[in-house]
């Protein structure tokens, strides 16, 4: 798992995260560089996004564990028109669910490739960027 | 017990300026609600249930819809879950009136989206919480999550750019039949396929169009409706929907329209043979091929064959969107009321040009929300009486 990328300054897209105690371990994770997934000790479903309970078999007890932060592209879009200031100087940037090998799918980005060098099932890998409070934001590059 | 032949459409009325600067959107909701009025044969004094929503109403809008038309209905009704609400709120209308709690329910929409200059489409999902901080770093923009479905269809159907491009075309060939429609100038394959990229694969002429607009639906028991002015449009089956990433791995061909369609021909007892035209939310033209699909008019993967060389346009296997649809006629940010009041309009009959010939029933979907992430359907059955 790669270190966080101290680029939060210079890339405003990746503002500090919204956080509250049920997503905090998520992001917690990502500023350590960790993909961090729930699972329910009960029915053992992973789930995402995080929650404070199962919601397949109701149960209370949810651990969160490490996630390899390897998958493939789904999906995807190439963004070409986005007004909002903080997206509009990243233009083209990639959208995409990224299938974990551990079942869930993230919305993600894919970044450090030529967007158009993206297709459905590449092999990617997980990365983050650090942002104020200590707490990060993964996305996706080519493995 | 259902409510299945009992509820009529006595009256439907579509503002017909797509700029509207000099009008609030109450003003146009007013507007629209004195001529479905009229339309029906009935007055405003004969509303007792109110139901609306636009894209700016807040927590107490219905009740400032209610202060501004001066009524005091008995049943009021805000849902919004997107441009499919109104959609949803025929449904709704129904069910009410079928228990007793209203005999005429006013259903209302007004939208200045264009001549406010709102960036529809194009600005990103999310805000600054913690439900939306999934979301809010990636810039997923609203085309873009249509825009992945898409992406996602082509791959595992081998869908084509060339297939969607048809739906615009058949589109814009009906809006080029109605003297109201914003984009009247036919267009061809190539000139979609031209059309500058907006997120990969849905081009600026995939994506449906920006106006003001808005309209209005008076909804009532059958045989009040006899009584009333207009050729009678009887609701035959209803159905909603929500589909979202559920916890974590969505299956985006399966949208929300497959479990509303189900329940919508469960409801009237039948089948997508017996359907002569569909209005379906056209935000983009993914969202017909993908509707289509899941509301069983073909198989899933055979939209793309289905929708092209004009198999959905007038004379086509199925004509949709016979009045132009959000991609050409009128979009101002939730539309499902236009596909209401079209669908309405082509029952009765006397459209001249675009009149689809022998329309006796009519399927009515609307998609609201963001396809790829999280949205609702809506499903309306109608039909001569």
């Amino acid at each position: 798992m790669s270190k966080p990328k101290d680029e939060a300054d210079g890339n405003p897209q990746y503002a500090r995260p919204e956080i509250d105690w049920e997503s905090r371990a998520y992001w917690e994770g990502a500023g350590r560089g960790e993909l961090v997934l729930q699972r329910c000790r009960a029915c053992r479903v992973v789930q995402h996004r995080p929650r404070g309970f199962c919601v397949s078999c109701l149960s209370d007890e949810i651990e969160h564990f490490v996630a390899s932060g390897r998958g493939e592209v789904y999906t995807y879009s190439i963004v070409r028109q986005n007004p909002m200031p903080r997206f509009r100087d990243a233009l083209p940037y990639v959208v995409a669910y990224v299938q974990l090998e551990e079942g869930p799918q993230l919305l993600t980005n894919i970044v450090d490739c030529d967007p158009d060098s993206v297709s459905i099932g590449m092999p990617v890998r997980v990365d983050f960027v650090s942002t104020e409070g200590g707490l990060g934001v993964p996305r996706f590059v080519p493995a | 017990m259902s409510f299945s032949g009992q509820i009529a459409i006595a009256g439907v009325h579509e503002y017909e300026s797509r700029w509207a600067p000099d009008k609030t959107s109450f003003q146009i909701m007013g507007e629209c609600a004195r001529e479905a009025l009229a339309d029906a044969g009935l007055r405003l004094e004969d509303v007792d249930g109110l139901f609306g929503a636009t894209m700016t109403m807040g927590a107490m809008g219905m009740v400032q819809l209610s202060e501004y038309l001066n009524i005091k209905p008995r049943y009021l009704d805000g849902t919004n879950i997107g441009g499919s609400s109104f959609v949803s709120h025929v449904a709704h209308a129904g069910a009410a009136i079928h228990a007793g709690l209203c005999d005429v329910a006013l259903i209302v929409y007004g939208s200045t989206a264009a001549s406010d200059a709102m960036a529809i489409g194009t600005g990103s999902a999310g805000g600054r919480d913690p439900s939306a901080a999934f979301v809010s770093p990636y810039g997923m923009t609203l085309v873009s999550s249509y825009a992945m479905v898409a992406k996602r269809h082509m791959f595992e159907f081998g869908t084509r750019s060339e297939q969607l491009a048809d739906i615009a075309v058949s589109t814009r060939h009906h809006a080029s039949l109605n003297p109201d429609a914003k984009m009247r100038q036919p267009i061809t394959r190539e000139d979609v396929l031209e059309s500058r990229m907006i997120a990969d694969p849905l081009h600026l002429l995939d994506c449906c169009i920006i106006s003001d607009g808005g309209g209005a639906v008076i909804v009532t028991r059958l045989e009040r409706a006899k009584d009333l002015r207009q050729p009678l449009v009887v609701v035959q089956g209803t159905g909603e929907a929500v589909a979202h990433r559920e916890i974590g791995a969505p299956d985006l061909m399966t949208i929300a329209a497959r479990q509303s369609g189900e329940a919508a021909f469960a409801m009237a007892r039948m089948s997508p043979g017996e359907i002569d035209f569909c209005t379906i939310y056209d935000s983009f033209t993914i969202t017909v091929l993908t509707t289509l699909e899941n509301l069983g008019f073909c198989e899933p993967g055979e939209g793309g064959p289905f929708v092209e060389n004009g198999g959905i346009g007038l004379g086509g296997r199925l004509p949709v969107n016979p009045d132009g649809g959000g991609l050409s006629s009128n979009h101002s940010g939730m539309r499902g009321i236009f596909l209401v009041i079209e669908a309405v309009r082509q029952l009765r009959g006397g459209l001249g040009k675009r009149q689809v010939e022998g329309a006796e029933t009519a399927l009515v979907h609307g998609t609201g929300g963001y396809l790829g992430l999280m949205h609702s359907g809506a499903t309306l059955i109608l039909g001569k009486a």
